[in-house]
This record gives C-alpha cells, structure tokens and sequence, in this order.
C-alpha cells in the first residue's frame, strides 16, 4: 500500500482490503451502496420495527434496576439528608461535586461533534452527531442533578436562580457558583434546541414511514407538521448554523466554568491558571470515549458499519488522543508549575498526591488515563472497534479518577496539619454514582428505540454530494 | 398521460370551484427523482414567470430558495438582536441587583464589579440568542403547522424520503389549469398532480 509516508501494510477490516487516503487513514465516509432510500429504510427501521428486541430489552432491564437504585439512593438522601454521604469537613466536596464535573465533561462531546466540527466542514461527523448530541442532554441531565442533590435542601434549588423574592435577596453575581448555574442551564437548552431541530426533519421521514394511525399521530406531532419545503430548509439551515456557532464557544465555557469552581479558591491543587483549558480538553477526552463505549456496541448490534465507518472510528480515536496528549500536558505542568513556584504548599500538596494516602489513586490515573491511551498510535487499535472500546472505557474510568484526585485529594490535604483527614465514600455513594449511570443508560436506551439516532436527513446529503463527486 | 385523457379519464376541475364543491385546486406538483432536477425545474418556473412555488426536498439544497426567487432568511438578524438583548439585559440584571438592590461589598470590590459579570452576560447572550434563532425558525416556517394539502398527495409521502417536489401554487398570477400543467409535464418529472384542499 502506497502512501506519502511511504509502504504501509494493506488496511484489512473484518478481513476485507477497506479503501485509504493518500495518508494511510481508512476513506470511506459512507458505505457506497447508499441510496437515499436504503438510508431511511435502514435508520427509521429501529424506531418503527424494533429489530433486535431482545437484546434491547435486556439492556435496558439491567439500565432500568440501575436507575431504580438511584430512585432509592436519592429517596434515603431526601430523608435523611447529605449525611449519608461520606462527606464531612475539610472534604465537603465528595463523589456529587465528582460525578458533576464527570459526567458534565462527559456531555462536551456532542456539542464538539455537531457543533465545532460542523463549522470546520468535517463530514464524517454526519452519522454521529444525532447521537452524541443525545448523549450530550442526557449527560448534562445526570450533572445537573448532583450540585442540588449537594445542596442538602434540593426542593429550595430555586433560591439559586434570579427571581423576585420577598425578602429581596439575590444571588451573588460574583460567585463562580452563580456563574455554574447559568453556564449548565444555558449549556443544556441550547443543546436541546440544538437536538430538537435537527431531529424535526427525520421525525417527518418516520412519520412517513410509519404505517399505523398512532405512531403517524405521535410522530406527526414531533415533526411539527414539517414538509421539507425550501423555505422551510431555508430557515432551518441558517437557525442550524447559527445555533453551531453560538454553541461553539459554549463548549469552550461550560468546562471553563466549571474549572472557576475550583480555580477562584485558594486551595493548592485548584488555584491555578491552567484550569479552565485543562478542564476543556479533559472534557472533550472523555466525551469522546463515551462516545465511543456507546456507539461502539450499538454499530455492531444494528449493523451500522455502513453509516458509522471505520472512518469514523478512526478519526474519533484521534480526537481521543490528542485531547489525552492535551490533558496529560496538564499533568505534567501541574508538577513542574509546583516545583518552580517555590510555593511550600503546592509542593506539599504534589508529594502527598503521588506518594501520600491517595497515591495510588494518582497512579492508577497516570496509567488508565495516559499510558493505556497510548495503544491510540496503532491503526489497528484505532480501526478495531473492539479495542477501541476497551480504550475508550480505560479513558472514562480515568476521567473519573482524575476529577476524584482534583476534588478529594486536594481538599483533605490543605495548609495546616491539624485539619489533613481522610475520605472514604459510603454504600450510598457508589449507590449513587452507579445508579446515575443507570438514569443515563435508560435514557439512551429509549432514545435509540424511539427516535432516528442518526440524522438521515444529513445523510442524504452525503449521499447527494458522492453523486456530485464533492465528497 | 396527457391533459385531455386524463380529462376524459376524471374529468376536468372546474375553472371557479362552486359552492357545492368542497375542495378547492390550490396547485399542482411535479415529482422529480434528482435534487439537480429540481433545481433546474426551479429555475425554469422563475424564468417562466412563476413566483408564488415551493420545493420539496428530503434534504437542503442550498441554491433551491434562491431558484425559487424566495428573500434571505432574517433568522441571522433575529439572532444577532436576540443575542444584544440577552447579553445587555444579563448586564443590567447583575449590575441592578449588585449594585443598586442588595449592594454588597466584598472585599472591596466596586459594586459594579464588571469582570465578575461577564460571565453571566456570556452565557445570557448565547441563550436568548439561541431561543431567538430557534422561535424564529419555527415562526417564520409557521410550525407546527399539522395539516398543508400537499400531503394529500399520496406521492409526497417520499418528499422526507427520496423524492424532490416542485409546487407552483394555483394562487400564482400567472396559473392557468391547461397551461401550468403543460408546462410541468414539459419539465420531465416522474408524474404531476393536483394538489386539493379538502
């Protein structure tokens, strides 16, 4: 195989020789047999005929009991308070404020694919951005639940928000708290309308495909009455446009927010400059390998591979790795930054994050986070969904760890000796945290039983640029 | 088929539907298989004076509402002016309640601490920018809108799947039943129709 490097090995998938670009990455953009009509057959077939029945339904049994574990975990945590949790000073900040800053770097990769990637003019991200775009509500969905599950009194949440009270209280404007209620909301609607206008066309085709009165209603109805007239393309595609560049430096902010949370303190290990980027692209990472965990079951299970490509795969596997590369900088220049500030504390708190209590904590997340990762540089990795998802999964579990270490690790070890304690979590943590996995697994699951999890309507247009020979 | 079969087969619609009737012929439609068809069909209708027409398409095509002789979109204006409202009604919100409702101070800080606000005004301008630019899409589209005549069409049930339709009203200035649908079937769709209100 020919290619600018040089001779590389022919690039087999599943056995079969697959076409590549002049610089040895898999070509195929969409499976050449593609007709406009076999696209819609094939995506509308999920939420009209539900092939594969079974399997859903085992799935989201095990996602369902999940999410009912949840409904108990948060049911004792209304009834007897944040106390369950093992939460206690100096770490006030436990597995919630985790698995907020978790799953919200999770949802960053949707509106990265359909957003940013749609104003770079990358194709390949057509037949994923429906779904990771759904991935992305139901992340932000699971984040937003835990800062009020935090606040001890979740049912006054409201107190947070701008609103005329009797007392005429308001919130504090300058709090990077504050700021994290406007970005997480903000970032949630614009993400669903977002959503909801690239669906409306492809609940129309549903519509129209359907063949009993009820799910003509339902689909109908979420169409909104949409006939695909050029006017009505017209406005859609310049609303579509601009809600991807409003959400564009959305992306850039939600995380940036997030990162004032802990950076604007004073405490060592969070007051510091490199946050907010360092929380953008450990964001991006890890949406990208959710991304990859859910998209990759699914594509084998429905027999996406002419829509999902290996293409895809591939060029998913190197955002991965470069966002890896990007987050392990941010390690690197957490050390050195520790070391050459001559600050006693930050140095104290670098030493007692490798070697102290939590360190192996530390280096299991050196190793799952960026060493693991690394296997990224191999195409066969890249290309074989197989390892690329026990990759992406590697990438997760570090992610998670990495916000653990930020959180735990930096708070119970602050400046004077005698307040240094420990943290361990409760039943009710891990509860909790599985049990919002289970509140996200449901929610995907419905979305891909329901409603068309790959744009088909932007698929077509693939399609028509092929027969244009633009593509 | 040609008009007079289809005359002999059906029936002509009469020129000025009477009372008794319950429908009315708002259009006719012609059925093409390629987006490039469509377009050129468009560009002929415009050349041959037609203005009150639409496309129907399972995807965009960028250049069809231009063919149509349709205006520019003023989503981008609506937005633009939704995004000024929102970031200058954040600021006004925060330096309202900061420094003139519950004026604070922290740390010395002045009340109307600027930096501090930016945040909020970001995030404020790029959400009523968005729900602008989203009700203006629906707005402008008048959705949700359920029913239009074109979908008793039963062809148009492929306008969301494979097919490219082009409608030229029966309320354009220059409709004539015979005319129109000579020059329609001179465009070579895969068929034409009548389009009914009922």
């Amino acid at each position: 195989m020919e290619t600018i490097q040089g001779s590389e090995p022919q690039m087999l998938v599943q056995g079969q020789p697959y076409p590549v670009t002049p610089l040895g990455y898999p070509a195929e953009m969409i499976g050449a047999q593609e007709t406009y009509e076999r696209v819609s057959d094939q995506i509308t077939d999920e939420p009209l005929h539900h092939p594969h029945q079974k399997l859903w339904l085992a799935g989201f049994t095990v996602a369902f009991l999940m999410l009912i574990m949840f409904g108990v975990a948060v049911g004792y945590l209304l009834w007897r308070g944040v106390g369950i949790w093992g939460i206690k000073i100096p770490v006030a900040w436990g597995f919630a404020i985790v698995n907020f800053v978790w799953w919200i770097g999770i949802g960053h990769a949707g509106t990265f694919i359909s957003a940013i990637l749609l104003l770079l003019l990358q194709k390949w991200r057509t037949t994923i951005n429906r779904f990771t775009e759904a991935m992305t509500l139901f992340a932000v969905m699971c984040a937003g639940i835990f800062p009020l599950l935090h606040l001890g009194r979740p049912w006054i949440f409201y107190f947070l928000l701008p609103y005329p009270d009797t007392m005429a209280l308001w919130p504090q404007f300058r709090s990077p708290l504050v700021w994290d209620i406007f970005a997480v909301s903000t970032y949630f609607t614009v993400s669903l309308l977002f959503w909801y206008m690239g669906v409306v066309p492809d609940l129309a085709t549903v519509r129209d495909k359907a063949r009993t009165k009820w799910k003509r209603i339902l689909y109908g109805l979420g169409s909104l009455g949409w006939r695909g007239s050029a006017r009505h393309w017209q406005h859609h595609q310049s609303a579509y446009l601009l809600l991807g560049g409003l959400a564009t430096p959305l992306v850039l902010s939600v995380h940036s927010v997030v990162s004032f949370d802990f950076s604007v303190a004073q405490l060592p290990g969070w007051h510091s400059t490199i946050f907010p980027p360092y929380f953008v692209a450990g964001a991006i990472y890890s949406g990208f390998a959710m991304v990859l965990n859910l998209m990759i079951p699914i594509r084998r299970i429905y027999g996406l591979q002419n829509l999902i490509t290996t293409r895809t795969l591939n060029n998913m596997a190197c955002v991965t790795l470069a966002t890896c590369w990007m987050v392990a900088y941010g390690y690197i220049m957490e050390a050195f930054m520790a070391w050459y500030s001559g600050d006693v504390f930050e140095q104290a708190m670098m030493r007692d994050r490798a070697f102290g209590p939590y360190g192996w904590v530390f280096w299991l997340l050196m190793t799952v986070n960026v060493i693991i990762p690394q296997l990224l540089w191999s195409r066969w990795v890249r290309t074989h969904d197989i390892a690329l998802f026990f990759v992406a999964l590697s990438a997760n579990i570090g992610m998670w760890l990495e916000r653990f270490v930020i959180v735990v690790q930096s708070l119970h070890h602050d400046f004077v000796p005698s307040s240094w304690a420990m943290y361990y979590p409760t039943v009710w943590d891990w509860a909790t945290l599985f049990g919002s996995i289970g509140l996200f697994l449901t929610l995907q699951f419905l979305f891909i039983r329901y409603i068309p999890m790959i744009s088909i309507s932007e698929s077509r247009e693939l399609i028509a640029q092929r027969k244009e020979g633009r593509l | 088929m040609t008009l007079e079969e289809r005359a002999t087969l059906v029936g002509f619609p009469s020129e000025v539907p009477t009372a008794a009737e319950q429908r009315t012929l708002v259009g006719f439609m012609a059925e093409f298989e390629e987006h490039e068809q469509l377009l050129q069909a468009a560009r002929n209708a415009f050349t041959a004076g037609y203005r009150r027409m639409d496309g129907f398409s399972p995807f965009p095509i960028e250049e069809l509402a231009e063919a149509l002789g349709h205006d520019y979109s003023p989503v981008p204006l609506i937005t633009l002016l939704g995004g000024i409202a929102g970031g200058l009604g954040g600021y006004f919100m925060e330096w309202y309640s900061m420094a003139r409702l519950y004026p604070i101070n922290v740390g010395g800080r002045p009340h109307n601490s600027w930096p501090n606000f930016i945040p909020v005004v970001f995030e404020l301008t790029v959400l009523i920018a968005s729900l602008s630019a989203f009700t203006a899409m629906l707005v402008l589209n008048r959705l949700p809108h359920l029913h239009h005549p074109v979908f008793n069409v039963p062809q148009f049930q492929r306008a969301s799947i494979d097919r490219f339709f082009l409608y030229i009203e029966a309320a354009d200035p220059k409709f004539e039943q015979k005319g129109t649908w000579k020059f329609l079937e001179g465009l070579q769709p895969l068929s034409v129709a009548e389009v009914w209100d009922e």
